[in-house]
């Protein structure tokens, strides 16, 4: 019997799970993917909005003001990779320009700094910013970090104080009883006394699953990205269009925290929301429309395109609330951008506000909220790696030889609470398979160690999900 | 009079070579920078031969498997049935270069050899 | 910091090949650095055959070449570091690598031969479009799987790129029990060596898509079906020839790219057009005694000329150990007409001591053309050639004293005969 079940491990769950895990209660995470993180936390612009774009009043502008100021604890506390890189947001002309106006009144509301660049004082900065620009509203606190870190360790956090996490079990059916609710998944079913739905694209058919009609759709919003390599660094800043009430926030160019640069997203509606196929279509949106703002996109250097696929909400704001009429059974609902900056804030909420009036919320001394970091071999000084290699030479067998990952990182994130249990997890944990060669080199010795340290065989290691196998037969008996 | 134009495989040089046959007899060979050959577009109109390169299993070396090679060209036709007989066979290490692995694949009368050396482990 | 003489980066068909050569000339003190478990590099996967024409003047598998050089090496006491990570290089001629023996060393050498081979370009580097599932490799992973690991990563096989680890692959999951549907290419014209056209398709009737590529993939968990489609002249897909393959197994033979971020973050100037260091006849490249061959510094399509180029640069490195001199003015060499560039990319006449060759590729398959070397007004050279394909490296050779008279820059073209 839990206290809480949260369907969905994707940042907002496993944030909340973590801040839960403070108190003396029962928790369990539901993920229907092989890992945490799969969905719209994987695929995302890697950006902690300071907040001044949500229009005033609703959820969206409470939330992600409210959490982007947690981040640098949480940050802290969770030693993540962080990097203050700043926003340009690049008008074009006099229109444009008045809408920064209004963001920056926003932003002095909601006492976010910022300055105003000229179009040429902004080129001095940023020169392959396009000669079209003529006016800068510069966030320069905005930060990026990398959103599979940040959930990986809230969950390993969460999980260290006695959460579950149950993986490939997506939910099937919901029950009220007495006590609470029972959740149905594909493998076990869970008794609950609360629930928080943070199933992200699928978060209206949970809901439904219990409410009937939940009194919202959630529609998936597809934005496809390009990567470039690290060497081809065209951007400082983060530069964003001026945003449209259309297309959201438009394409921008994201420096990333580990030197690569994202360029995009575009932003359509598709039908199938776990659909993160890229499109022709949507590249070729992507490839135009970074144009807008800048020039000389170096996107002949693009190592991987992605898609990620946003829950967008039939009401245009997130619905952070109790289901009326289902005591303890709370929607985290239409959580899109900005989801990533918002969740330590609607972690907060959700706390505070909701399932303090469900649970007693009793602090458990004997938890720990922070997290040590993962060695990094090449982040460390010449003299602390020696130590390292003397004492596990596994750290001195580099796999990854793009992003320079050695063979003992690997077998770390293997073997840490919440550990990679696929090639693909390995990389978000890890980063193999990232650079320029895309697992060329090191895909082959990842699905090796994966092997051995999870005692299967190579014919068993998967790439993502449990049935993505890599190999398909032993070719010699 | 019937002409074939043949790409020879002999070596990555990859010659253009026209040959001209008529009854199944080859008449000429032209186009080829090397006797080698006027050879392969001989014995590519009546019957093609082709090195056959695979691995085979082994056991107690560094890898799993291990490279091998047919000493010679062996007919095109009988592949099949060579790696049908190359699937069967495993091998202990150490191993060296040009051991031979299988004497007279598939009754060709061509020996199958290691292509490399390994050693055990 | 320990010194040496030389160090070789890379312990592959260059890297090997240099080592010996440096021996060979007298510099006694050197190190190969190697990130694997043994010497040989990308050969040891290429099990095929077919090298060794022009060093050995024998057909060799891949790692049956690599062994010869391997004994030459232990012949002449060569010092090979294996899973030996080179992870900085300086211009100063410093070396930092790590190593589960040794650790995190930086050594320094009078001279150093990047030898460090190339990488295959990735699904993100072309425009396919749709999911992302497991069954999507570079054809040299698959190959890997295939031949060192002895697993096979799929039974139908469709392959994107007519490059020659694409074709060889083809041939070699067709006799493991795959089914292939297909090799498509973006150009009008094949990629890969004719012999592999023949050899690897044509002996096991694989249809070969000229004008087509892949523009789609489907599959959440595995690959599902990947979309094909034909291409105009600017190789933009024409709508309406959509045709689909069920397919478990996608292999991409898209191009080899130099593998340069240890030359690019020592500052070293490189050459876009091959995406490798610019190197001079000596194959020294901008930054003095560093040294570049083989496929990290332009991808060659025999390993038998990556070893003759390893060897050239092991000769210029022992030049310059022996002479240290200044070498006098450089006289650029470029692509002209329909050449897409060529190596070495300078040359110094009053340091002229021996002929010098150059490679290069032309843009464009050519039936009959006329290869052109001059150097202002001047015509050095002319020379007829046939059926000159972009796939095929081209040579040509100056001798020392056309080199030493050289006062403008020198242009490589090729002219199509009308």
């Amino acid at each position: 019997m839990y206290d809480v079940v949260i369907i969905g491990a994707g940042i907002t769950g496993t944030v909340l799970a973590r801040d839960l895990s403070a108190y003396h209660l029962k928790i369990a995470v539901v993920e229907k993917e092989n890992d945490i993180a799969d969905g719209a936390t994987m695929a995302n612009s890697a950006i902690v909005h300071t907040g001044y774009d949500p229009k005033p009043g609703t959820m969206k502008a409470k939330m992600n003001v409210l959490g982007a100021r947690l981040y640098p604890k949480l940050c802290e506390d969770l030693s993540l990779h962080v990097k203050t890189v700043g926003a340009f947001i690049a008008a074009c002309g006099e229109e444009e320009e008045k809408h920064l106006d209004i963001l920056a009144q926003r932003a002095d509301e909601r006492e976010i700094p910022y300055r105003f660049l000229s179009g040429d004082e902004a080129r001095k900065e940023e020169e392959n910013l396009s000669d079209g620009v003529t006016k800068v509203l510069d966030f320069y606190t905005t930060t990026v970090i990398y959103p599979w870190e940040a959930a990986n360790a809230c969950m390993e956090v969460a999980m260290k104080n006695g959460a579950d996490l149950y993986l490939n079990s997506e939910v099937t059916g919901i029950e009220k009883n007495e006590y609470g609710y029972i959740i149905h998944t594909v493998k076990d079913d869970l008794i609950t006394r609360t629930v928080v739905n943070a199933a992200g694209v699928c978060a209206d058919r949970i809901a439904a699953m219990i409410m009937g009609d939940p009194g919202f759709e959630i529609q998936a919003r597809r934005g496809e990205y390009y990567v470039l390599d690290q060497d081809a660094q065209p951007v400082k800043h983060i530069i964003f269009p001026v945003p449209s009430p259309v297309k959201g926030k438009g394409v921008l160019a994201v420096p990333t925290v580990y030197g690569n640069t994202l360029i995009g997203p575009n932003s359509d509606f598709i039908d199938d929301p776990l659909d993160n196929g890229t499109s022709f279509d949507g590249l070729a949106y992507v490839r135009q429309n970074i144009s807008k703002t800048l020039k000389n996109i170096p996107l002949n250097r693009s190592i991987r395109t992605f898609a990620g696929v946003r829950p967008t909400c039939s009401k245009h704001d997130f619905i952070i609330e109790e289901a009326e009429g289902f005591p303890g059974f709370i929607n985290a609902a239409g959580i899109e951008s900005p989801g990533l900056a918002s969740a330590p804030g609607i972690s907060r909420y959700i706390i505070d506000e909701l399932l303090s009036k469900r649970l007693i919320l009793k602090e458990d001394p004997e938890a720990v909220l922070t997290r040590e970091a993962p060695v990094v071999l090449s982040e460390l000084s010449t003299e602390e790696r020696n130590e390292m290699i003397r004492k596990n030479p596994a750290y001195g067998k580099i796999v990854c030889r793009c992003e320079q990952i050695s063979e003992g990182e690997i077998i770390d994130c293997i073997h840490r609470v919440c550990g990679a249990r696929s090639v693909k997890g390995v990389k978000k944990r890890v980063r193999p398979g990232m650079g320029r060669c895309q697992g060329g080199f090191c895909e082959p010795l990842v699905v090796n160690i994966l092997a051995r340290e999870l005692g299967i065989s190579p014919l068993e290691v998967v790439l993502d999900s449990e049935a993505s196998r890599i190999l398909e037969s032993e070719n010699r008996k | 009079m019937e002409t074939r134009e043949l790409i020879c495989v002999t070596c990555p040089m990859g010659c253009r070579i026209t040959v001209e046959m008529e009854e199944g007899k080859v008449l000429s060979v032209s186009g080829n920078s090397c006797p080698r050959g006027e050879a392969y577009a001989r014995q590519e109109c009546i019957q093609p031969m082709r090195i056959l390169t695979s691995t085979v299993r082994i056991e107690n070396g560094i890898h799993r498997v291990l490279p091998v090679i047919t000493e010679k060209e062996i007919p095109l036709e009988k592949m099949e049935a060579a790696m049908a007989e190359v699937r069967e066979v495993t091998v202990n290490a150490p191993v060296e270069v040009n051991d031979v692995i299988l004497e007279d694949i598939a009754g060709t009368g061509v020996n199958l050899i290691a292509s490399r050396s390994m050693q055990k482990i | 910091m320990k010194h040496y003489q030389a160090i070789v980066i890379g312990g592959g068909s260059a890297g090997l090949s240099a080592a010996v050569t440096l021996k060979k000339n007298g510099i006694e003190d050197i190190v190969v650095l190697e990130k694997d478990c043994e010497p040989g590099g990308i050969l040891e996967q290429c099990i095929h055959n077919g090298f060794g024409l022009q060093t050995f003047k024998e057909q060799l598998s891949g790692p049956a070449y690599a062994e010869r050089y391997v004994k030459m090496a232990q012949e002449l006491n060569v010092e090979i570091k294996l899973n030996t990570m080179v992870t900085e290089l300086h211009k100063d001629r410093t070396v930092r690598y790590v190593s589960s023996a040794e650790g995190d060393v930086t050594i320094s050498a009078d001279a150093v031969i990047l030898a460090v081979g190339c990488y295959e370009r990735a699904r993100g580097a072309i425009n396919i479009t749709g999911t992302r599932p497991a069954g999507i490799y570079t054809a040299g992973q698959a190959q890997r799987y295939l031949n060192i690991e002895g697993y096979m990563v799929g039974k139908k096989v469709f392959i994107l790129g007519s490059g020659d680890i694409g074709l060889i692959m083809a041939r070699r999951m067709t006799l493991e029990g795959a089914k292939v549907y297909g090799v498509a290419e973006i150009m009008p014209y094949s990629n890969g060596l004719p012999r592999n056209i023949r050899q690897c398709l044509e002996d096991f009737d694989i249809p070969l898509y000229l004008s087509h590529t892949v523009t789609k993939t489907f599959g959440k968990d595995r690959l599902e079906k990947i979309e094909l489609m034909q291409v105009d002249e600017k190789m933009n897909p024409i709508p309406g020839t959509e045709q689909y393959f069920d397919v478990d197994t996608l292999l991409l033979s898209v191009g080899l790219i130099p593998e340069n971020h240890l030359a690019e973050d020592a500052g070293i100037i490189m050459d876009p057009a091959i995406r490798g260091p610019k190197v001079d006849d000596t194959y020294m490249t901008s930054a003095e005694g560093i040294f570049a061959c083989g496929n990290g510094l332009h991808v060659h399509d025999l390993v038998d000329f990556v070893s003759l180029q390893a060897a050239r640069a092991a000769e210029g490195a022992a030049k310059y150990l022996k002479e240290h001199k200044d070498r006098g003015r450089a006289v650029a060499v470029k692509p002209g007409e329909n050449v897409g560039y060529t190596v070495p990319t300078c040359v110094h006449p009053q340091d002229a001591c021996a002929n010098v060759e150059f490679f290069f590729r032309v843009r464009k398959p050519m039936d009959e053309a006329v290869l052109e070397i001059r150097s202002g007004d001047q015509v050095l050279r002319t020379m007829k050639k046939r059926k000159l394909m972009p796939s095929e490296m081209e040579r040509a050779v100056l001798t020392a004293k056309e080199i030493a008279s050289l006062k403008e820059e020198v242009i490589i073209a090729v002219k199509e005969a009308a």
